[in-house]
């Protein structure tokens, strides 16, 4: 085990960012027997009993597939559809010596188990004067492009950026994907991990043995000068896209993943904006009260001087995903639409 | 249930510990205008005293927002409960959560609760902690009348049965939701019906009679542990003040029911039952109210005499590891 990582490692290949997650799950769950997991489907068929527990599905996007037959029945839990009480049970197991992993099989789902997440889980701790952790990892989905319309698309991470007491991550890659699940797990304060479905079948470069990455750190993918772009989790691929292109006009644009959506890194992102002088945030979620905003705001606060241009944001717009494909494709920021805001930065 | 002498002391000790913590530090936080949000359980003592002389300290319990009983029965301190209350830096959770957070881990008592319901899958799982770690322990989920109709208690009921989990589930019906009867609330006659779509037991008892409590939760404590899965056990009982010590009850309740539940008082009753037999005398346990008198004018000299909590403890506890500039920037605070 280390706790830094890095893509020289011996044992390193090419895996799909569902493969690096089950990886990781399954190299959690050997490493510590406290580690449990929880959810719809996580098996499937309930670990069909009569056949010699197996797995029918491993998870609606198979990310848990095996687990339960390397790990049985008393550590791989199906749930009924009962989100609130599972979540809270996970929460409750997590409080009393298990490290609980629960899974909200969309993010849409979530104001179902709200209450737990933010009066149980985000709460006890301070409220109970620090007698407690709560080492509870809820791993959830969010992203739209896939004609699931308005309940199973949106991308709230948002408002777990408002929380006090819950951290969350946002992985744009299999590397980061095993690096920051393994961080969020061994975690003593409650996480939320979010999976964009757009990235499941993505290969990348992630070393087999167990690595944890830090939550609350962004990181540069592209360097540049002239503008910084911050993406979060797929959108750091629109950002990437949008600066080879930008690149060809003469705009050298620095790319920033942003990884965790509490702690934010803001120093990163302001260090950027203080060489490039100008910044765009491409957001997935809808802009209003955003997380997009927040870091425009952030900027404009603390290195206003070094601005040559106004903060500014590529989101969602403010309204529900769409389902017809004509409509959703204009819902999800795209590289069209940073390029133009780019340019319109530069007077272009 | 055969009960020796240490045993029935140690009921009433509780009992009355309940009634003072309640009769005197709730008057107290409200003359140091701390807070609105106290309910005393007072009337209610039985169920607590029963239910948690059935547990060992190992054992889990979520409580509610009317929760002062659940905790001194699960052995917290009062003392500290009272600087608790005062917001002060001794207090249980050093002066942070107040009346409605009480907790003591080190007792298994998982929290009382401002939300309602909020606090039965927590002990729903520290259930499946001690199932999944071996570790023999049961829990128990105290919420009233007003809880039984929370999505949240008919989900965690169903997951603890069918994962056969160690939990009693406990309402304490007190015949009020804030004013809302519990008859107008309720679907069913009773709460302790329900359990039938939870295929667990359900059962239904006199809430003022501590003997009766303690029977009805051995008996599923015991079954909790053996592994046999929940129960559900619902105590008619009643509470003598109104929702919080603000509102007058007699608003929603007449003074002739009150006066009902008031001759049926769980201490009164145990006085009634216990004296006749002989072993134990009035002069005992008159000497154990003047104690428990005394107790809480110590808890109250201790809280009055406690520090408050520091400034800077604002920021304290928010998280295990958090960047701690993250906690306040942008936001001017000065300290």
């Amino acid at each position: 085990m280390t706790t830094t990582a890095s893509l020289a490692t011996s044992g390193t290949r090419e895996i799909q960012f569902r493969e690096a997650v089950n990886e990781c799950l399954r190299q959690e769950m050997a490493l510590d027997d406290s580690v449990i997991i929880m959810g719809e489907e996580i098996a499937g068929g309930a670990g069909r009993e009569d056949q010699g527990v197996v797995d029918a599905w491993g998870g609606p996007f198979r990310t848990t597939v095996g687990l339960i037959q390397e790990f049985g029945r008393d550590r791989v839990l199906d749930t009924p559809l009962s989100e609130a009480a599972f979540i809270g049970a996970a929460i409750g197991a997590s409080s009393t010596g298990l490290r609980a992993v629960a899974e909200l099989m969309f993010i849409d789902f979530i104001g179902v188990c709200m209450d737990q997440l933010v009066n149980n889980a985000a709460k006890m701790r301070y409220m109970f004067g620090g007698q407690v952790k709560v080492p509870f990892t809820m791993m959830t989905r969010i992203g739209a492009g896939f004609g699931a319309a308005a309940q199973h698309s949106e991308s709230y991470y948002s408002i777990f950026s408002h929380f006090p007491g819950l951290k969350g991550v946002v992985p744009s890659d299999a590397y980061t994907a095993k690096g920051l699940l393994a961080a969020a797990i061994r975690d003593d304060d409650p996480v939320v991990f979010f999976e964009h479905k757009g990235l499941y079948g993505e290969k990348g470069p992630v070393p087999e043995e167990s690595y944890v990455l830090p939550i609350g750190k962004a990181r540069t993918v592209r360097a540049g000068t002239d503008i910084t772009l911050v993406g979060i989790s797929k959108m750091t691929w629109v950002c990437t896209a949008a600066a080879e292109e930008l690149a060809k006009s003469g705009i050298d644009a620095e790319v920033i993943d942003l990884l965790s959506v509490s702690p934010i890194d803001y120093d990163h992102v302001i260090d950027s904006v203080k060489r490039t002088h100008r910044l765009v945030v491409v957001d997935e979620d809808t802009p209003i009260c955003s997380l997009a905003g927040d870091i425009c705001s952030r900027v404009a606060e603390e290195a206003f001087d070094y601005l040559d241009a106004p903060p500014s944001r590529v989101t969602a717009p403010h309204t529900p995903v769409p389902y017809s494909r004509v409509l959703e494709n204009n819902y999800v920021p795209n590289e069209a639409r940073v390029i133009s805001t780019v340019e319109k930065l530069f007077n272009r | 249930m055969e009960m020796d002498r240490d045993t029935l002391l140690k009921l009433y000790k509780t009992m009355i510990t309940i009634r003072n913590f309640e009769e005197r530090g709730i008057p107290e936080t409200g003359q140091r205008r701390m807070s609105a949000s106290v309910h005393s359980s007072a009337g209610q003592e039985a169920v607590a005293t029963g239910v948690c002389s059935q547990l060992t300290d190992e054992d889990y319990m979520g409580s509610t927002h009317r929760g002062h009983g659940h905790c001194i029965a699960k052995g917290v301190e009062p003392r500290v409960m009272m600087a608790e209350l005062f917001g002060r830096a001794t207090g249980s959770n050093k002066g942070k959560g107040g009346s409605m957070h009480i907790a003591d881990m080190s007792k298994g008592m998982l929290g009382t609760n401002g939300v309602v319901g909020a606090s039965i899958p927590l002990a729903v799982g520290a259930a499946l902690t001690s199932k999944v770690k071996k570790l023999g322990r049961v829990a128990v989920a105290f919420f009233g009348d007003g809880g039984a109709n929370q999505g949240i208690l008919h989900e965690s009921m169903n997951l603890a049965s069918i994962w056969k989990l160690p939990v009693v589930f406990v309402c304490e019906n007190n015949g009020y939701a804030m004013s809302t009867p519990a008859e107008y609330a309720l679907s069913t006659a009773q709460v302790s019906d329900r359990a039938a779509g939870y295929d667990m037991p359900g059962l239904h008892i006199d809430g003022m009679d501590v003997f009766a409590v303690c029977d009805a939760a051995g008996e599923a404590v015991a079954r909790a542990r053996a592994g046999d899965g929940p129960s559900l056990l619902e105590f008619e009982t009643y509470r003598y003040y109104g929702h919080t010590v603000f509102d007058d009850p007699l608003t929603y309740r007449s003074k002739e029911e009150e006066d009902h539940w008031r001759a049926r008082d769980p201490i009164q009753h145990f006085r009634n039952t216990v004296l006749p037999l002989g072993d134990i005398t009035a002069e005992e346990l008159d000497q154990m109210d003047q104690e428990a008198v005394d107790m809480m004018e110590e808890a109250v000299k201790f809280a009055d005499e406690s520090p408050l909590p520091e400034e800077i403890e604002l920021y304290d506890d928010v998280y295990v590891s958090y960047p701690a500039a993250e906690l306040k920037r942008g936001t001017n605070m000065g300290i």
